[in-house]
């Protein structure tokens, strides 16, 4: 490495409990350099991120910026050195104005006024240097997630970043806000700011960054220049073995189990979903693609028993309805998925056994006269975590120490163990590590083959095309018509996403 | 300094979180007594010879445990469910009403046993419908029961006023505001010989465990935990927010109703403006010391008993202010909070 370090990490420890999440991880970031820091989830990516920012002190080793030790702790001493940090989950005030969030904390208390001309000019200076255009009086709750995303940055700017740390950027944004960060990214690396991403999706690192840093189970592994790698070798580091996503075979449809027939739902007078049809056959797999906020979770909780149709019919295996419950649901045999799976899928403070049986505790075999059978619970929990090989588990386990990938895997679990019919998936794979996903789609393309019709929702293009049979855009509440997946290719599945397709949506 | 969240919580820290709480509130109080010119140590001394020192005080304490743990329950069992019920006060007194009134009127007609059943589920149903109303108003407009449920309590007392000086007045009582008393014959029976304590104390008991059953062995405990802890989640999995969230009411209020027939019917044998020392205040203390636990609710109930009963003899002897109990408690509940925040998280340097 020949440029000049601005930012050295030497022999990082840090310990939770037992758990060691980073060991002794030594780290050197140059100026102008984009690094982008690669690892599953739980690798301790975002745990050196904290150390880096002050959030958590280390229990050895220390941090340099520019020369000069930084002390540990002390988030204002991170930021005065010139280390800007946009986290996962924003940290905004939707109540105040995106001038009024930038400029909050950086003026003493004691000040009478407020200097917002200088500030405002100074913001506008930045967003026109970088290309980050937002107005600086509109009120962050009304922005979009990427717009937010760029306040955050302009925040991290404005207070004369030097050295910017995101932490997984992407994971909210759809591919054309993604794209543009990157741009936006690489101008600012351009002009001699220095970048630190961290990320486990392989195509952005490979896209964007300069040199990969790639940390499992807490220690760096490997590092590599990113002209001189690959997907491939990328991925084999980051999950510690070959990883090969499944791969759909062809099969022939059954009868019709799920169809919907201009289904219409409002949400205060407005229509969120807008005459919609589909159908969803045995043993095919329906890819729902959209851009997030679209619709998506008004289909999933329609498809859940959630929400009924303000008109238009829904039809599952022939009986005809304005909208199910999730009990009427849950006993025809539907695997739900949901789309978030700590707020909607799982209770956190619950057990897992618990939470295994939650939906079906008044079936016979988990309960009889009101009394719940906690034996035969518990081993139904026992089975469901030794059959989809959910680790780090007892069935008392606490549900919210799994990580992201085991709770989608007990979820996924619970539905699947009882060969359902059929199966909405709303972003099953969102957040989850190679390992992990790979697992998922193995567990939807075997209940495809056992029969199952599948309703997949899911703003990730590659796995749609991977998964489905058929597949339809979501678009402002309206679905496009259906595809055949095998001539459905790349760039015309994108412009169907921004709602453009041929004809009016045909049911 | 820093706060982690801890994965697990030990179940000596469980245990210990409550004792030290205790210990920690004492020697705060004990600053106030010292300050009132008494060694706290004898005046904790007199505490605990004056809530245990002979039959009587023992018996004293036991009858102000009893409806503390009814109170106490109705709180816990609320809270658990995400139900700020803090009516337990006017629930106690509409309750006791009721059971004044049927007192006087019904062993006239049907036998005394089954008079007291009737009279006890009638307190129950008296305090459980006056819950409904503020949640049905929060299931349905989204009304903060948190308010309602407060404001009721004055409602109900000045309800209590009205009825105690007009309607239900007792005729032979000088003209005290008292109500119609309840006759021999209903009154609970007698725990133990020459004392006041009543085997209310039994049914709070007994309702304890019947609610710790509930709560840890069936369905619906299980679902209106679900519901409690994580509404999405729940009705993800099909249970019915509103419906559990009126069984739960039906239970809360029942138990402060229950409490408040049970004081009437087993103590006072009418009802009086100062029936309850704030019973339905006390007993959110009481619910959340015993982290929400219904067992845990007997054992800080006794100990809030202790607190106030022990407090009066110290006052007594030591001219120390009896509202020392108040502070204790009070503070008991600021320490235990604390405390709990360390069974869920660890200090790191």
């Amino acid at each position: 490495m020949t440029l000049e370090p601005v930012l050295e990490l030497t022999n990082i420890t840090k310990r939770f409990g037992d758990l060691v999440a980073n060991d002794s991880i030594s780290l050197s970031l140059g100026k102008g350099e984009l690094l982008a820091l690669l690892g599953e989830n739980g690798a301790g990516k975002t745990t050196l991120m904290n150390i880096l920012f002050g959030h958590y002190t280390a229990d050895t080793g220390d941090v340099r910026a520019f020369g000069q030790l930084l002390p540990p702790g002390k988030p204002r001493a991170a930021i005065e050195a010139g280390i800007g940090m946009v986290h996962q989950h924003f940290t905004l005030a939707g109540n105040l104005s995106v001038l009024d969030n930038i400029m909050i904390g950086t003026e003493g208390l004691g000040h009478l006024r407020t200097a917002r001309r200088e500030a405002e000019t100074k913001l506008k200076t930045l967003s026109e240097r970088f290309g980050l255009q937002v107005n600086p009086n509109a009120f962050v709750s009304e922005l979009s997630v990427g717009e937010r995303q760029r306040v955050e940055i302009l925040k991290a700017l404005y207070r004369d970043a030097r050295v910017l740390i995101l932490d997984e950027p992407t994971a909210v944004l759809t591919r054309i806000e993604a794209d543009q960060l990157f741009e936006t990214l690489r101008d600012m690396t351009a002009s001699g700011l220095s970048v630190i991403f961290i990320s486990h999706k392989l195509g952005e690192v490979m896209a964007a960054s300069n040199r990969v840093v790639i940390l499992r189970g807490g220690r760096t592994v490997a590092e590599r220049q990113t002209a001189k790698t690959d997907r491939a070798e990328l991925a084999e580091l980051m999950v510690g073995r070959r990883v090969v996503r499944p791969v759909r075979t062809d099969q022939e449809p059954g009868r019709d189990i799920l169809t919907a027939k201009n289904v219409s739902v409002l949400e205060g007078g407005r229509k969120i979903l807008d005459t919609i049809g589909f159908r969803v056959r045995a043993g095919e797999i329906l890819g729902i693609i959209g851009v997030s906020g679209n619709g998506q979770a008004a289909l999933g909780q329609l498809t859940s028993g959630l929400l009924a149709a303000d008109s238009g019919t829904l039809s599952y295996d022939g009986h005809e309805t304005k909208g199910f419950s999730p009990h009427m649901l849950v006993r025809a045999g539907t695997g739900r998925i949901p789309e978030d799976r700590n707020t909607e899928g799982a209770v956190g403070e619950m057990a897992i056994w618990e939470n295994s049986v939650l939906e079906r505790i008044r079936e016979s075999r988990f309960s009889g006269n009101g009394f719940v059978k906690r034996a035969a619970c518990r081993n139904y929990a026992d089975e469901l975590i030794e059959r989809f090989d959910i680790r780090g588990a007892t069935p008392d386990t606490g549900t919210r120490q799994l990580s992201g990938g085991n709770m989608q895997k007990m979820i996924l679990g619970r539905n699947l163990a009882s060969s359902p019919n059929l199966i909405i998936a709303n972003q099953p794979t969102r957040g989850l590590d190679e390992g992990a996903i790979a697992a998922v789609h193995g567990e939807l393309l075997e209940a495809r083959k056992a029969g199952a019709a599948v309703l997949l929702i899911s703003e990730d293009l590659d796995e749609v095309l991977a998964l489905s049979d058929t597949i339809q855009a979501i678009f402002k509440g309206r679905l496009s018509a259906a595809v055949p997946a095998a001539q459905a290719e790349s760039r015309a599945i994108g412009l169907m996403m921004a709602g453009i397709w041929e004809g009016e949506n045909a049911a | 300094m820093r706060l982690e969240r801890r994965d697990n919580t030990p179940l000596v820290l469980m245990i210990a979180a409550p004792v030290v709480a205790v210990v920690i509130a004492l020697a705060l109080s004990g600053v106030l007594i010292a300050l009132a010119g008494v060694n706290p140590l004898d005046a904790y001394y007199e505490m605990v010879k004056g809530a245990f020192g002979s039959r009587l005080s023992i018996s004293e304490t036991l009858t102000r445990t009893t409806p503390l743990i009814l109170t106490g329950l109705a709180a816990a069992v609320a809270f658990r469910a995400r139900l700020w019920n803090i009516g337990g006060e006017g629930q106690l007194y509409l309750g006791a009403l009721v059971a004044a009134w049927l007192g006087h009127s019904l062993a006239s007609v049907v036998p005394g046993p089954l008079a007291i059943v009737i009279i006890l589920l009638a307190g129950m149903v008296a305090g459980a419908l006056l819950l409904l109303g503020p949640v049905i108003l929060r299931i349905r407009l989204g009304v903060d029961e948190v308010v309602t449920t407060l404001i009721l309590n004055f409602i109900v007392l000045l309800f209590v006023s009205m009825m105690i000086e007009g309607p239900l007045k007792d005729p032979l009582a000088f003209g005290w505001p008292q109500s119609v008393p309840v006759d021999r014959e209903v009154l609970l029976p007698k725990l133990l010989e020459r004392s006041r304590l009543h085997i209310g104390l039994l049914v709070a008991i007994f309702a304890a465990v019947v609610v710790w059953v509930v709560q840890s062995r069936t369905v619906f405990g299980m679902e209106t935990k679900a519901a409690g802890l994580n509404p999405k989640a729940a009705s993800f999995a099909g249970i019915k927010l509103g419906k559990t969230l009126l069984a739960v009411a039906c239970i809360s209020g029942g138990l402060a109703g229950l409490a408040g027939a049970i004081e009437v019917t087993g103590l006072k044998g009418y009802v009086t403006l100062d029936l309850s020392p704030g019973y339905g205040y006390s007993g959110i203390v009481v619910a959340m010391l015993a982290g929400l636990n219904p067992i845990g609710v007997v054992i800080t109930a006794v100990f809030v008993a202790i607190v106030f009963v022990g407090a009066d003899s110290m006052s007594r002897a030591l001219g120390v202010p009896s509202f020392i109990a108040d502070v204790i408690v009070s503070i008991s509940l600021l320490t235990m909070l604390v405390c709990l925040l360390f069974t869920s998280y660890r200090v790191r340097r």
